[in-house]
C-alpha cells in the first residue's frame, strides 16, 4: 500500500510554504521518526518527519518549490513488501480539491436553520404570595443566610467554603448560624488562597455537589476570576452539553465605606459580559432572599453580588416557606409614567429616594430593579421606555463599559422609536475610589446627580 | 474538611525526618518492588492501550498536516505508559480523573470510542464535545473523566475540588490529576496542595515531567526540578515513577491508591517521562536535538518496552504484528469517521451556553 506524502501544515493559520530541502532521496529507506524534507512558512523553518516506514518511492515536488499549498501530494512513500520504482505517481496537481470530507473547507452545506438565540421564558413572574400572609422585617444580611440555611436543609450537596465562614461565623456576619446547625463538613473554613479554592470548588460542583463559594469581598475574588470563568462558565459549552456545574459565588461587591480603591471596586459588568455565567445583584432582603434560593438551585454557575452597605438594611421578606424568585426577571419597584430610572444593588436605593424627591416637583418616575444582570431582562427595561419615553440608569460603579452603556445600547437597538431625550447614565466618577471622606463623596454616585439626570430627561433642568 | 487526617504524624524532629517522610515512606515501597506483576491478558491489555493511543496521535498529527485539524494539538506520543499504567488501577464508574490539554491518550485509555474522540479533533458534530471543545477539551461524564482544561495548571484545584466531593458523598473514590512539569510551577497547585493535605483528601497529584514546557526545559525553569519532592511542605508523600515504563507505572499506582483509599490523604507522583513530538503542532523544535529525541525512542520507547518484555515472555512477534494491523484498522476507521461526518449544525451556536432557560 503505497502512502502519500502530504504537504502538511505546520501552524493553525499555514496554508502554503517552501519546500526548502529534500533530507532523503528516491529509493531511501525511512523509519518512523526521520526527517524527509525541510519546510519553510514566513515564521520558521520546520522539519517534516516520517510517520510510517517505507522506502521513499518519488519525489512529486522539487526542493525549492515555492507556494506548496497544504494538503499536495509531495512524495510517494512504498509500503512493505512494495517496490519503490513501481509506484504510479498520481498526476501533480498544485491544488487541494474541496472535496466533502477531505481539505480545507469540510462540512456540511450552508445551514438553512436559523441561528437561534434562546428567548425568554414566557410569563415568569414573582411567585404570588397569597392573601394574609405576614411579613417579617429581615435585614439582608440575615435574608442572605437564611435563603442558604433553608436549601442546606433541603439538599444534602449543598455545602458552603470560603474564609472565615465557619467559625468566625462570616467576615461579614452573613454565615452567622450555619456552622452550628451544619457542621463542620458543610461550612468549610479555607486557608487565605482565592484560586485555589475557588477551584476546588469548581471542581466539587463539577463532582456533583452544590458549593457555595464565598468571597470576603469580590475584589479578591480577581485572584480567582479563571476559575469562574474559564472553568465554571465555559465547561457547559466546551462539552456539548455534558458537564454541569452549579456553583454559586457569593460574596459583598462594590464601594463600601472609606476603604480605598483596592476594596471597592463594581464587578457587574465584568461578569456580565461573560456568556455562561449568571450573574444577580439583588437589592432587599426578600429578593436577596428569592434569588439566593434560586441560585443556588439552578444548574448553572452564578455570580452572586450582595452589598456591604446594604447588608444590615432591613426589609420585609413574606413568611413563606419556599420564596423562590425567578432569575432574569427584573422588577419595577415603582410604577411611574414620566421617566424610568434603571438601576440595581445599592442603586435601587438611591432611584427610589430620587423618585420620592422627583414626586415633589411633579415628575413620576417608574423605578426598575434589574436583580439579575445576566441574562439581563431587556423587555422590562423596553417596556417602561416605551410607556416613559424618557430612561436613565443609576449605578453604583464605573461608567465605562459598564451595566449602563449597556442598557444604553438596548435602548437604542430596540427602542429608538419610543425615546423622546437622550438615554443618560449615573455612575460613579471614572477614578479609582479615592480614601479621603470629601473626595470618596465627591467620587460615588448620589440621589442629587439621579434626580438631576432625571429632570434633565425631561427637559425640566 | 475539618475532621483531623489520621495520619498525621507528630511534627518531624529534624530536618532530615522532613526529608525521609517526602521520599521514603511510599517511595520504599516502590523500591522494594517496582515491576507490577501483570498476567498474561494484562500485558496483552496494555501494550494493546498504547499502541492505539500512539497510532491514533501519529494519525492526529496528519490529519493536522492536511488541515483537517485546527488550532492546537498536543499529542502524547511517549506519554503512553503513564495514563496506561495509572489508569489501568482505577476503579471503573467510581474514580474520576482530571488532566490538561493533552488529553487525548487518558480519554483512550479509558477506553472511550476513538471515534468520537477524532471527530472532535476534526470539529465535527459527531465529536464527543460535539465539536465545539476540540482537542483540549473533551469530557466523558460517563467515565468520571471531566476534562480537558486549557488554562496550565487549573486541572489541579479543579481536581482537589472533585476529590472534595468523593470525600463529601464517602463514596471512596479517588482523583488522578495529571498536570504537566511546567504547570508544576503555578501558585495555585500549591493552594491546592495545601488544602488536600489539611482535609486529607483522596487525590493523587501526577506529574507528567516530559522535560519540557513548550520550548523551556525543566532545569531553565525550575529551581527544585524534583517534582516529587514538592510536597513536602505539605507533607504530601512523592514518588518517582519511571513514565517509560507501563508496569513500574501500574505498580506505583498500586501504591500510591492505596495509601489515598486508606484515608491517608494526598500522593504526589512524580513520571519522568517524553514527548517525542513538538509541544503542539506548530512547534519549532529547537530548543533540543534530534540526537536526544532519538537517543529516548531508541532506547526508552514504553511500546517497545514492553514487546520485548512481552517476547522475552514468550509471546509470538507475529501475534503483536497482527495487535498492531488490528490496531491501524481501528484508527483508520476513526480518522474516515471524523473527516467524513459533518460539522455541527449551525443551529447549535446557541445551544449549552446555559443549561436551564430563564
Ligand atoms: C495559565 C496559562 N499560561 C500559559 C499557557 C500557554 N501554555 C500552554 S501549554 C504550556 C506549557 C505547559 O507545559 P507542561 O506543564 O510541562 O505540560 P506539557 O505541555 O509538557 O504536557 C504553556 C505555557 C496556558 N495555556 N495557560
Ligand atoms: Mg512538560
Amino acid at each position: 500500500m503505497a502512502i502519500e506524502l502530504k504537504m502538511p501544515a505546520l501552524s493553525p493559520t499555514m496554508e502554503e510554504g517552501t519546500l526548502a530541502k529534500w533530507l532523503k532521496s528516491e529509493g531511501d529507506e525511512i523509519v518512523a521518526g526521520d526527517i524527509i524534507a525541510e519546510i519553510e512558512t514566513d515564521k520558521a523553518t520546520m522539519e517534516f518527519e516520517a510517520v510510517d516506514e517505507g522506502t521513499l518511492g518519488k519525489i512529486m515536488v522539487e526542493e525549492g518549490t515555492e507556494g506548496v499549498k497544504v494538503g499536495t501530494v509531495i512524495a510517494i512513500l512504498a509500503g512493505e513488501g512494495e517496490d519503490a520504482s513501481d509506484i504510479e505517481a498520481p498526476a501533480a496537481s498544485g491544488e487541494v480539491d474541496d472535496v466533502q470530507g477531505e481539505g480545507k473547507d469540510v462540512g456540511r452545506e450552508e445551514s438553512e436553520a436559523e441561528i437561534t438565540k434562546p428567548k425568554p421564558k414566557a410569563e415568569v413572574r414573582d411567585p404570588d404570595v397569597p392573601e394574609g400572609t405576614s411579613y417579617t422585617s429581615t435585614s439582608v444580611r440575615e435574608a442572605l443566610r437564611d435563603g442558604m440555611a433553608e436549601e442546606m436543609r433541603r439538599d444534602e450537596r449543598v455545602f458552603v467554603m470560603g474564609e472565615e465562614v465557619a467559625e468566625y461565623q462570616g467576615a461579614y456576619k452573613v454565615t452567622q448560624g450555619l456552622l452550628d446547625e451544619f457542621g463542620p463538613k458543610r461550612v468549610i473554613d479555607t486557608p487565605i488562597t482565592e484560586y485555589g479554592f475557588a477551584g476546588i470548588g469548581t471542581g466539587a460542583a463539577m463532582g456533583g455537589l452544590r458549593p457555595i463559594v464565598e468571597f470576603m469581598t469580590f475584589n479578591f475574588a480577581m485572584q480567582a476570576i479563571d476559575h469562574i470563568i474559564n472553568s465554571a462558565a465555559k465547561t457547559n459549552y466546551m462539552s456539548g452539553g455534558q458537564m454541569r456545574c452549579p456553583v454559586v459565588f457569593r460574596g459583598p461587591n462594590g464601594a463600601a465605606s472609606r476603604v480605598g480603591a483596592q476594596h471597592s471596586q463594581n464587578y457587574g459588568p465584568w461578569y456580565a459580559s461573560v456568556p455562561g455565567l449568571i450573574v444577580i445583584a439583588p437589592y432587599d432582603s426578600a429578593d436577596a432572599k428569592g434569588l439566593m434560593k434560586a441560585a443556588i438551585r439552578t444548574e448553572d454557575p452564578v455570580v452572586f453580588l450582595e452589598n456591604e452597605l446594604v447588608y444590615g438594611r432591613s426589609f420585609d421578606v413574606p413568611d413563606m416557606d419556599d420564596y423562590v424568585l425567578p432569575i432574569g426577571k427584573a422588577r419595577i419597584m415603582r410604577e411611574g409614567s414620566d421617566v424610568t430610572i434603571v438601576a440595581y444593588s445599592i442603586a435601587v436605593g438611591l432611584a427610589l429616594e430620587a423618585a420620592e424627591e422627583l414626586a415633589g416637583e411633579g415628575i413620576d418616575a417608574e423605578v426598575i430593579d434589574l436583580r439579575t444582570l445576566r441574562p439581563l431582562d431587556r423587555e422590562t427595561v423596553l417596556a417602561s421606555l416605551a410607556k416613559t419615553n424618557r430612561l436613565v440608569i443609576a449605578e453604583e460603579g464605573w461608567p465605562t463599559c459598564s451595566i449602563a452603556s449597556e442598557i444604553i445600547a438596548i435602548c437604542m437597538e430596540d427602542g429608538f422609536d419610543h425615546l423622546d431625550a437622550p438615554v443618560t447614565r449615573v455612575c460613579d466618577e471614572d477614578v479609582p475610589l479615592p480614601y479621603a471622606a470629601n473626595l470618596e463623596k465627591l467620587a460615588l454616585i448620589d440621589t442629587p446627580r439621579v434626580v438631576k439626570a432625571a429632570k434633565k430627561v425631561c427637559y425640566r433642568d | 474538611m475539618a475532621k483531623a487526617p489520621k495520619s498525621r504524624k507528630s511534627p518531624a524532629k529534624s530536618p532530615s525526618d522532613d526529608t525521609d517522610f517526602a521520599l521514603h515512606s511510599l517511595q520504599d515501597a516502590l523500591e522494594k518492588n517496582k515491576r507490577f506483576k501483570a498476567s498474561d491478558e494484562q500485558l496483552q491489555h496494555f501494550y494493546e492501550q498504547m499502541l492505539l493511543i500512539r497510532r491514533f496521535e501519529e494519525r492526529a498529527g496528519q490529519l493536522y498536516g492536511l488541515g483537517l485539524i485546527g488550532g492546537f494539538c498536543h499529542l502524547y506520543i511517549g506519554q503512553e505508559a503513564v495514563a496506561v499504567g495509572l489508569q489501568s488501577a482505577l476503579t471503573e464508574g467510581l474514580d474520576s480523573v482530571i488532566t490538561g490539554y493533552r488529553d487525548h491518550g487518558h480519554m483512550l485509555a479509558y477506553g472511550i470510542d476513538p471515534k468520537v474522540i477524532m471527530a472532535e479533533l476534526t470539529g465535527r458534530e459527531a465529536g464527543i464535545s460535539k465539536g465545539k471543545g476540540g482537542s483540549m477539551h473533551m469530557f466523558s461524564t460517563e467515565h468520571k473523566f471531566y476534562g480537558g482544561h486549557g488554562i496550565v495548571g487549573a486541572q489541579v484545584s479543579l481536581g482537589g475540588g472533585l476529590a472534595l466531593a468523593h470525600r463529601y458523598n464517602d463514596d471512596g473514590g479517588l482523583c488522578l490529576a495529571y498536570f504537566g512539569d511546567g504547570a508544576a510551577n503555578q501558585g495555585q497547585v500549591y493552594e491546592t496542595f495545601n488544602m488536600a493535605a489539611l482535609w486529607n483528601l483522596p487525590i493523587v497529584f501526577v506529574v507528567e515531567n516530559n522535560q519540557y514546557a513548550m520550548g523551556t526545559a525543566v532545569k531553565r525553569s525550575s529551581a527544585e526540578t524534583e517534582f516529587y519532592r514538592r510536597g513536602t511542605a505539605f507533607r504530601i508523600p512523592g514518588m518517582k515513577v519511571n513514565g517509560m515504563d507501563v508496569l513500574e507505572v501500574r505498580q506505583a499506582a498500586e501504591i500510591a491508591f492505596k495509601h489515598v483509599r486508606e484515608g491517608k490523604g494526598p500522593v504526589l507522583m512524580e513520571c519522568e517521562t517524553y514527548r517525542y513530538r513538538g509541544h503542539s503542532m506548530s512547534d519549532p523544535a529547537k530548543y533540543r536535538t534530534r540526537e536526544e529525541v532519538q537517543d529516548i525512542r531508541e532506547h526508552k520507547d514504553p511500546i517497545e518496552g514492553l514487546k520485548k518484555f512481552m517476547i522475552e515472555n514468550g509471546s509470538k512477534e507475529d501475534d503483536l504484528k497482527a495487535i498492531d494491523k488490528d490496531i491501524r484498522k481501528v484508527v483508520s476507521e476513526a480518522a474516515d469517521f471524523a473527516e467524513n461526518l459533518p460539522e455541527p449544525d449551525a443551529s447549535e451556536l446557541y445551544t449549552d451556553v446555559l443549561v436551564e432557560e430563564y
